[in-house]
């Protein structure tokens, strides 16, 4: 049976790091799930029932937050003892900050022009700019032990996060 | 560990007892129970050979109810006391029906949900399904040899359309209670139709489950892998039907024959006739309609399968709309659909199946009878969580359909559960006081995608009480959302500092109309933009309220002492010239304004700091002050 007092990672049986197998994390997840999903208890008495919603919405979080790099790198920071800051420190070099205000107005342009195929395209140039970032907390995270650069670029993916969202709600806007 | 070795379902029991469960689907127009019988599920038959029971009850002269085939053959002329199409109204209010002038039933208003006045007295919509669900709880007893000594049912798995909201989740798990059955568990229709296909045919892959019913859509995107079954995204319509195709046929019928107004018999018959000619169009390019009203009047006109396609147009695009925000939502695109499983009678429709192999790009599957193969998987998944476990375990994940949230100070909602996160879920959120001393804070608990509460719907609100009285700010309130299973809300609340708890089960006592549903995903995209100007207009109100309470205490406290008559004048000016702009919607102007009185009291703040400091350091020599 799980033990739910360790960390994230532990409860899925993989290393605490920022570079992790997806599909292993899948497996360990559904595997998890089968055991103490409340499918499993439906017909047990109810203080097993709670206990099994409880390990269950536990299993989800812990898998909701290791899924996404942005939230899985926060997390390990967390582990560290590092508040990453995003709501108090919103200092950004002065680059990221253009990159954005040119990513804000293209979404702009696009929305008034009805440019779906613009704005898919833009998602993909923040997806790659998401991946580098990703690939440089591998290296804070994982190799060099640079946790504040590393909470820097958690700030940064979160922007990169809100940017993508209003993306997808500016196109959902189009398609309707 | 101690709580799998206690809990191993099935494990109490016998070895080679397998315990009945069945698996329930409560439609709108049809509703049917199914088992597993030697490992087959299978749909279980009334003495008749029937396998649908019409959703349709039929209260008596004598005192006796009739649900079924028999109550279907009154409804035009007990139109009254036969009730069709219950789960429209289930866990909904008077308001959220939109179409009351087309249907011949007494509705009662009452806060919470609407009932029905009928010969047998006043009905609530889960009493009218309780009653459905006793006949089909009967006929498993029947065929499962229950009365013969086989044991009893264990317990039921009833399905319920994905984008039911908590009150509709609820009034049916209510209904199943008063039907005297056991839960085991409220299944989303589609994720059950995707059990009963993918089992039948092994799949594996990304698969939608397109769900058109008599009174829903659905739509959910799933992973198949491994006998796990994983809702990636559901979206959908509660309001939407074959009921609705139906009503658009009457509608044209009355346009072209133009008929004397009619009574809630001829309503009735008339809509019986639009059905069956829309589902004669299903095999056949025209039909017929053709009926004697009570007055002698004929109608008679000919309704070809192209005018049919037209006059519903709008409908199958409503369909297409949720559609592809689950795809976006569950982030693919239409190259990782392995298949498309239709489901509900109403996909026999041409016109649907043609605008669904459209829209994918390939025909849709249809191998399954769209009746039944709802009930059949959650025979299924009844026959797991029962504990008659079989070598391939099966898994269910499923999400939540509407996104959670709590109302915030000027009427925003901050959202707590995003849709589409895997059941169960909690998720817990800190508030905090916004006076001085206040002891109890107010929690109101909303279903939807939008920023503003009045635009979501409104599950509960509750009460937290016996705050200590602290410094605005100070308490911390921490609520945590539970969502279950069966995608049914619990919210409890505690206050940090004090450990005060109150925690509650949420039971919604109203509910959204349908369309209120639909239009409130589809303007959460639409009006984003509407919401984000609100949203600033209310956050410059808040901060403008906030400014003058705290001058306005400060005044009544120092404003005597450290203010001459004329610095007061100025300070008030500001005010007056303030609480005016806060009541238009110029959040620019309130910004302004605000800044200004600031800037106006910035004199008046600096005295009042400066004699709070001489206070607290009289007295005191230097080397006891905490530094």
């Amino acid at each position: 049976m799980q033990d739910f007092s360790r960390n994230h990672f532990e409860l899925f049986n993989l290393p605490t790091q920022f570079g992790i197998n997806l599909n292993s994390l899948d497996q360990h997840y559904k595997q998890l799930q089968s055991e103490v999903h409340p499918d499993r208890f439906a017909a047990a008495p109810i203080d097993q029932r709670l206990r099994s919603m409880q390990l269950a919405t536990q299993a989800n979080e812990a898998y909701r937050i290791l899924k996404n790099p942005t939230a899985r790198a926060r997390y390990l920071l967390h582990i560290k003892g590092v508040d990453t800051q995003e709501e108090s420190n919103t200092a950004m070099p002065a680059e990221f900050l253009m990159l954005q205000m040119e990513w804000r107005e293209a979404i702009e342009e696009a929305s008034a022009e009805h440019d779906i195929a613009a704005l898919d395209k833009l998602l993909q140039e923040i997806h790659l700019e998401a991946r580098s970032l990703q690939q440089e907390l591998h290296g804070y995270l994982d190799e060099n032990h640079q946790l504040a650069q590393a909470a820097e670029a958690v700030r940064k993916l979160s922007f990169i996060d809100k940017v993508r969202g209003d993306i997808e709600l500016a196109i959902g806007k189009l398609e309707d | 560990m101690a709580l799998l070795q206690i809990a191993e379902p099935g494990m109490s029991a016998a070895p080679h007892q397998h315990k009945l469960a069945v698996g329930i689907d409560l439609g709108t127009t049809n509703s049917l129970v199914a088992t597993v019988k030697s490992g087959m599920s299978t749909v279980l038959h009334d003495e008749q050979g029937h396998a649908l029971l019409p959703s349709v009850v039929h209260y008596k002269p004598d005192g006796t109810v009739e649900v079924g085939y028999q109550a279907q053959a009154q409804q035009s002329h007990d139109p009254k006391n036969t009730i069709v199409s219950a789960k429209r109204f289930m866990g909904r209010g008077l308001h959220d029906i939109t179409d009351t002038s087309l249907l011949p039933y007494k509705f009662i208003d009452v806060p919470g949900m609407v009932q029905v006045e009928t010969r047998a007295g006043i009905k609530s919509p889960v009493e009218i399904s309780a009653e459905i669900l006793k006949v089909l709880k009967a006929r498993a007893e029947k065929a499962l040899g229950v009365d013969g000594g086989r044991g009893e049912l264990t317990g039921a798995v009833i399905t319920v359309p994905a984008y039911f909201d908590d009150a509709q989740r609820q009034a049916t798990k209510d209904a199943a209670r008063l039907a005297g059955l056991t839960v085991l568990r409220l299944l989303n229709e589609p994720t059950a139709a995707a059990v009963a296909y993918g089992l039948d045919n092994g799949s594996e892959g990304v698969y939608v489950i397109y769900d058109l019913g008599g009174g829903t859509f659905d739509i959910s995107i799933l992973r198949l892998s491994k006998g796990v079954f994983e809702v990636l995204a559901t979206n959908g319509d509660s309001a939407l039907g074959g009921d609705d195709f139906d009503q658009r046929i009457f509608c044209w019928v009355l346009e072209q024959a133009k008929p004397a107004p009619l009574n809630a018999g001829d309503t009735r018959l008339l809509l019986t006739k639009a059905r069956e000619a829309k589902e004669w169009l299903t095999d056949h390019t025209e039909a017929q309609i053709t009926s004697v009203l009570s007055n002698g009047e004929v109608v008679n006109v000919t309704l070809s399968g192209t005018k049919f396609a037209e006059l519903t147009q709008h409908l199958v695009a409503k369909t297409i709309t949720p559609t592809r925000k689950a795809l976006r939502d569950a982030a693919l695109t239409l190259e990782d659909i392995k298949g498309v499983v239709m489901v509900g009678g109403a996909t026999r429709m041409p016109q649907i199946r043609l605008a669904v192999a459209e829209f994918f790009k390939q025909e849709p599957l249809t191998n399954l009878d769209p009746d039944k193969v709802v009930a059949l998987g959650a025979a299924i998944q009844a026959n797991v969580l029962a504990g008659n476990r079989s070598d391939d375990d099966l898994l269910l994940l499923d999400v939540i359909p509407l996104s959670l949230g709590l109302e915030t100070m000027g009427g925003l909602v901050e959202k707590i559960i995003p849709r589409n996160s895997t059941l169960p879920v909690a998720r817990a959120q800190d508030f905090t006081t916004f006076k001085d001393g206040q002891t109890a804070i107010s929690i109101h608990v909303v279903q939807g995608e939008r920023e503003l509460v009045s635009d979501c719907r409104s599950l509960a609100r509750f009460e937290l009480r016996g705050i200590p009285p602290m410094a605005a700010g100070a308490a911390r309130i921490r609520v945590t959302f539970q969502v279950d299973a069966d995608g049914l809300l619990s919210v409890s609340a505690r206050e940090q500092t004090s450990g005060v708890e109150t925690n509650i089960v949420v039971k919604p006592s109203y509910g959204l109309s349908e369309d209120e549903i639909f239009n409130m995903l589809q303007s959460s995209f639409s009006s984003a933009e509407m919401d984000k100007h609100a949203r600033a207009l209310r956050e410059a109100q808040v901060d403008a309220e906030r400014l003058l309470e705290a001058i306005d205490a400060a005044l009544e406290k120092d404003g005597e002492a450290m203010l001459s008559a004329d610095e007061r004048a100025v300070i008030e000016a500001e005010m007056d010239s303030l609480r005016t702009l806060a009541q238009g919607t110029d959040n620019h102007a309130i910004h302004q304004a605000t800044e200004a009185l600031n800037h106006a009291t910035e004199t008046f703040a600096a005295r009042r700091m400066d004699a709070s400091i001489s206070k607290s350091f009289a007295g005191k020599s230097l080397n006891t002050l905490d530094i």
